[in-house]
């Protein structure tokens, strides 16, 4: 852990802990989830940015049109307070800890608008003052835990809540689930945009970055519920405020479960497939380009030594997550329709 | 400025640090694209870009270890890379044997991953001597000059002055709890779930710390005279040094990648 304190002398005071829970990279993952630069090709950087910056604007609109001059103070303080909460931990075991990215407690908490610009700034932040995520891949970063990792966050908190009915049980296991899934869905687009760039094949990629990130999920689970806890009990209404906004937010939250159904089941088609991708890019034909430039979009990949079984237990446990996402999707559904028929 | 430990700026007088930040930011984004651009093995083309690295290390009379020192950040990530070294079709290096598995390291393999490795560590050098010789609100000054939106920004500067606010507040949080419970560095009191709930009750209470103080904030700002409307000075043109200075950082880089993809 000594390590640390060269990587960040200043922070030499604080313990070890604390310095790794600052530098937003946790030890339990020898993954972290934000890509520095030189880790993704230069068409998928600068796509990423484009799908960032339509992203920003977007939400900089209707928060503008949503908050007024509020914004500005409420946003800047809570992304502060956002990058502070990361530095809270708590030790697992063996000296891993887990820690916060906060993307669904922002979400749940200042609605999903307000919180991909405030996930912005705070990924934005981390880039420039601590390298922790590189410029150009900052595009890249934005998208994984800005606007994905809410608008998931978001739709699945939205979801269980729904499940629940008037329920307590589902603020905090509508938490706990938004948490888990906003990480584990942006650590398998992660993984999508390294396989992507030819930096790391898919069928490792995938179930490593997906799997690690199962269990630092967890981590991001029960704090979220925690701090849903802690809220509910001294400050009911801020979590209430949230259902005012539900007729506003209904794209997002059919959008938010259409990103992580579809990434959930992409990344274990392309993991299990790892020529998956190449496929597509051959079918639309930009294989050509590819192989004519000078650097490699797509290169050849394949494993071998590696038998797929050993891979497939962990793509199994990506399929055992989406089994249950659906299923509880479908719940809902049929309980939404229960509902609306009973009002009729 | 608030002197913190979370600012990455060095204070000096160097070159660099007087450089305005326009051109700073816009050389280091330039550089990076160009570092993302350089083809596979480009030995030459990293060496070049590595005495870059160095001369603007020299400029910035920071000493030239300390970027190198801070670089190591990304070290990490290349865990992701690795595979790379034996998927890669192409003639065998050299066989490891693990568990079981043979994997062959490939030539083209090892190629791929430097060059990985290198460019990464190219790119976030020059990034930490951008932040080391340039105050955040400088950078924001900057970034707005670059067509990021006044508001995007203006939340950044609030959020730069109440970072560190905040962050003083859940270092004493953190101290609170280890002083409260036994054995916090090991394995700490309670279960992992209890745990984990007080460091939710713990970023809750951060939570709500912030949303009070925002509104304490906004009323202040009401009370002397803001509207909504988010107000900059205007920017001053830049002088005839800063333009040359840019001109010949974006020349070096342009002729570098031209010289790379058709000689290389």
């Amino acid at each position: 852990m000594s390590t640390l304190d060269w990587l960040y002398p200043p922070l030499a005071t604080m313990s070890a802990k604390e310095a790794i829970a600052t530098d937003g990279f946790s030890p339990a993952g020898p993954v972290p989830m934000h890509i520095p630069d030189g880790f993704l090709s230069t068409p998928v950087a600068l796509l990423m940015w484009i799908v960032a910056v339509i992203g920003v604007a977007y939400a900089l609109w209707r928060v503008n049109r949503e908050l007024d001059e509020r914004q500005v103070p409420l946003m800047g303080v809570m992304a502060a307070a956002i990058f502070a909460g990361q530095m809270l931990n708590f030790s697992v075991t063996g000296g891993t800890s887990g820690h916060l990215v906060g993307a669904a407690l922002a979400a749940i908490v200042l609605g999903p608008w307000a919180a991909v610009l405030v996930m912005t700034c705070v990924v934005g932040t981390q880039a420039l003052l601590f390298q922790d995520g590189g410029l150009l891949a900052l595009g890249a970063n934005i998208v994984n835990m800005a606007l994905v990792g809410v608008a998931v966050g978001y739709a699945v908190y939205r979801t269980v809540r729904k499940l629940a009915g008037d329920k307590n049980w589902g603020l905090f296991a509508g938490g706990f689930a938004a948490g888990w899934l906003s990480i584990v869905i942006a650590a398998l687009l992660c993984a999508l945009q390294l396989a992507i760039s030819g930096t790391s094949p898919a069928n490792i990629a995938v179930p490593a970055m997906g799997g690690i990130h199962m269990l630092i999920g967890i981590g991001e689970g029960l704090i979220t519920a925690g701090a849903l806890a802690f809220l509910y009990a001294a400050r009911r209404d801020l979590l209430m405020a949230g259902k005012a906004q539900v007729s506003v937010s209904r794209g997002l939250w059919m959008g938010g479960l259409a990103i992580a159904i579809v990434l959930a089941v992409l990344s274990p088609l392309a993991s299990s497939h790892p020529d998956g991708l190449e496929w597509v890019a051959e079918q639309q034909g930009f294989i050509e380009a590819a192989r004519e430039a000078p650097y490699q979009l797509i290169p050849d990949y394949v494993f071998p030594g590696i038998p797929n079984e050993a891979v497939a237990t962990i793509v199994a446990g990506i399929f055992g997550a989406l089994i249950v996402f659906a299923v509880t999707y479908l719940i809902a559904a049929a309980r939404h329709r229960r509902e609306s028929l009973r009002t009729r | 400025m608030h002197i913190h430990p979370l600012d990455a700026y060095r204070f000096g007088e160097s070159p660099l640090h007087r450089l305005d930040a326009r051109v700073k930011l816009s050389l280091v984004l330039l550089f990076i694209l160009c570092v993302s651009l350089t083809p596979t093995g480009a030995w030459p083309a990293y060496v070049f870009l590595f005495t870059l690295v160095l001369s603007v290390a020299a400029a910035s009379e920071l000493g030239l270890t300390y970027a190198l020192k801070r670089s190591f950040l990304v070290l990490p990530f290349l865990f992701a890379a690795l595979p790379l070294l034996v998927t890669t079709r192409g003639s065998v290096l050299a066989e490891v044997s693990l568990g079981g598995w043979s994997l062959e390291v490939t030539a083209p393999g090892l190629e791929r991953f430097l060059s990985i490795a290198l460019k990464s560590w190219l790119a976030v050098q020059m990034a930490v001597l951008l932040t080391a010789t340039t105050p955040l609100p400088d950078i924001l000054v900057a970034m707005r000059a670059l067509g990021v939106p006044r508001l995007l920004v203006a939340i950044l500067g609030l959020m730069w002055r109440y970072i560190f606010v905040l962050a003083d507040e859940a270092l004493r949080k953190m101290r609170a709890r280890e002083a409260r419970s036994a054995s916090a560095g090991g394995k700490g009191g309670g279960t992992i779930t209890w745990r984990a709930r007080v460091a939710g009750q713990m970023v809750g209470s951060l939570f709500l710390r912030g949303y009070d103080r925002s509104e304490r904030i906004y009323h202040a700002m009401l009370a002397r005279g803001y509207d909504g409307t988010v107000r900059s000075l205007p920017l001053k043109p830049l002088s005839s040094t800063e333009r040359v200075v840019l001109g010949t950082g974006i020349a070096i880089l342009f002729s570098l990648l031209l010289l790379t993809h058709f000689l290389g």
